[in-house]
């Protein structure tokens, strides 16, 4: 029996910059299911919630508790980046990246990785460098490289802040898919128009604050503090 | 027509290397040909001088090329033994060198440690290595006296190769660090995030810098194929056994023989872009778009 990933506790955590905290103190729980939206201004700190969740930022205060032991937590989640990680290899090889790092054989990892990229929407592409393809579909390859894994929870920093709104909605698409197949979402955006669209939960994250957290509906009905009817409203926060 | 001593020397029109006249150090052994020296002006100025009947050096150019073409074409047994000593030594410390500097380059990139900063700059001050100290080192390391001494390898290809991969492994890994190193910033994240061992993150970085790395280790070939003066130490420059283009090419200027001494560098110079073309075509970069 596979002990659960989460529930994830977070009490007090804190991130410093030299002198400067950047963000926190913070402190939440992260659910088993659904997805969960990470919303607010540019520069509020998403990221850098996303980032120290996932290990990329280390605490200087405050803990971080899985369900499962934090290596194995640490082995059953992926990232994807706003600026998606480009490998100088081919759309097919970067896919299957994660699998050959598990040991997984050659043409098994090649093969399934064909299978993800035609998930997303890239079949035609699989011997192209990926360093030609579009930035959409860098996304959305980066998408199938950090699905391949089947992880059970999957981090998106704001996966569609430069795209058009043709490749968002492909993007939303495929994270509405992978949540149905059981994949726990957690991603940030600015966009209160996708937030709208994806939630399950909202985190509302401003000035390295944690300013609101709760059902989406209830977020979007009634907002209880100011900084988030303003954001809700499209006004400009200071 | 005045015999060719007799003829004035003609002064040179610009006033810098007329006024270095005076201070003329040498005249060089090619007919017609002088070297002004301005030791306060740090000037060189080689000046052509013409005389009636005296071979124009554009004839030994010539006959360098024109000897080249006919050693080349005539298969000429002496020309393609130090031809194939010269690739087979360079090769071999260019891949010995290869195997210790591009690894050593990616973990430096990967690595924090204390005396980073100072194994860097330490690499990047190895690079300009003089090669005839290196030769000199290594000479008195494998001498009978020495402490390798036992192993009796001074004068044979063992240690001019030893000498090159003393020599270039600190540029070759010196250039792939900072190839990696520009990667590693770029895939930090990606492979934290992915859980990439140690191991893993540097084969990975090796791999998807392997045009640059081969770029690397093309400078290193480069730096040991046109290498003299160490070889010339510790190889001894003997006939049949450790002669090779450079210090052929040497000996036959020690000679006099410059035709022939072009002729070997023409040689020198066509091994080194052969070898440059065969593994860029090998390795099909500029072809797989943009990487």
């Amino acid at each position: 029996m596979v002990a659960p990933l989460l529930p994830l506790t977070v009490r007090d955590a804190e991130v410093w910059r030299g002198q400067t905290r950047i963000l926190g103190p913070i402190s939440l729980n992260l659910g088993e299911s659904g997805i969960t939206i990470v919303l607010g201004p540019n520069g509020g700190g998403k990221t850098t919630l996303l980032r120290m969740l996932h290990g990329l930022e280390r605490m200087r205060r405050g803990n971080l508790s899985w369900s499962c032991s934090r290596e194995d937590a640490l082995k059953r989640q992926a990232f994807v980046f706003q600026q998606p990680v480009i490998m100088r290899r081919s759309v097919v090889e970067s896919i299957a990246y994660p699998l050959l790092l598990d040991q997984t054989p050659k043409r098994e990892a090649l093969s399934r990785a064909a299978e993800a990229a035609a998930h997303v929407g890239l079949a035609k592409h699989l011997d192209l460098p990926a360093q030609v393809l579009s930035g959409g579909e860098k996304q959305k390859m980066a998408l199938a490289r950090a699905l391949i894994r089947k992880p059970d929870l999957l981090f998106l920093d704001e996966p569609c802040a430069s795209l058009d709104g043709q490749s968002t909605r492909e993007i939303e698409d495929i994270l509405l898919r992978a949540g149905a197949d059981g994949t726990r979402i957690v991603m940030s955006t600015h966009n209160v128009g996708q937030a709208r669209r994806l939630a399950d939960e909202i985190i509302f994250v401003y000035r390295g604050q944690l300013h609101e957290i709760g059902p989406a509906p209830v977020f979007f009905s009634g907002p209880k503090t100011a900084e988030a009817t303003a954001h809700i409203n499209g006004d400009l926060l200071s | 027509m005045p015999a060719s001593s007799e003829v004035p020397l003609a002064r040179p029109s610009h006033p810098l290397a007329s006024k270095s006249m005076d201070n003329l150090v040498r005249t060089s052994g090619l007919s017609g040909q002088f070297v002004y020296f301005e030791p306060h002006l740090g000037l060189l100025a080689i000046v052509l001088q013409f005389r009636s009947g005296a071979d124009f050096p554009m004839n030994d150019i010539l006959a360098g090329l024109a000897q080249a073409l006919r050693l080349v074409v005539s298969f000429d047994p002496t020309l393609y033994e130090i031809t194939l000593r010269s690739l087979s030594v360079t090769l071999t410390a260019t891949i010995i060198a290869s195997l210790i500097g591009l690894p050593l380059g990616a973990w430096l990139s990967v690595n924090r440690f204390r005396a980073r900063r100072f194994v860097i700059a330490t690499l990047n001050a190895l690079m300009g290595l003089p090669p005839v100290v290196v030769g000199l080192v290594v000479f008195v390391i494998f001498s009978r006296s020495g402490p390798l001494g036992v192993l009796g390898l001074l004068f044979t290809t063992k240690v001019m190769i030893i000498a090159q991969v003393i020599l270039i492994t600190p540029i070759i890994a010196s250039v792939a660090h900072q190839a990696i190193r520009e990667l590693w910033a770029e895939y930090h994240d990606l492979l934290i995030s992915l859980n990439a061992t140690r191991f893993q993150r540097i084969k990975a970085l090796l791999w998807d810098s392997r045009r640059a790395l081969l770029t690397a280790s093309l400078t290193g070939f480069g730096r040991a194929v046109g290498e003299v003066g160490a070889i010339m130490i510790v190889g001894g420059n003997i006939e049949h056994s450790t002669r090779v283009l450079t210090t052929a090419i040497a000996l036959e200027t020690g000679k006099g023989n410059f035709a022939l001494a072009l002729a070997l560098g023409f040689v020198l110079i066509a091994l080194a872009l052969g070898v440059n073309y065969a593994l860029h075509f090998l390795s099909r970069t500029e072809r797989s778009s943009r990487w």
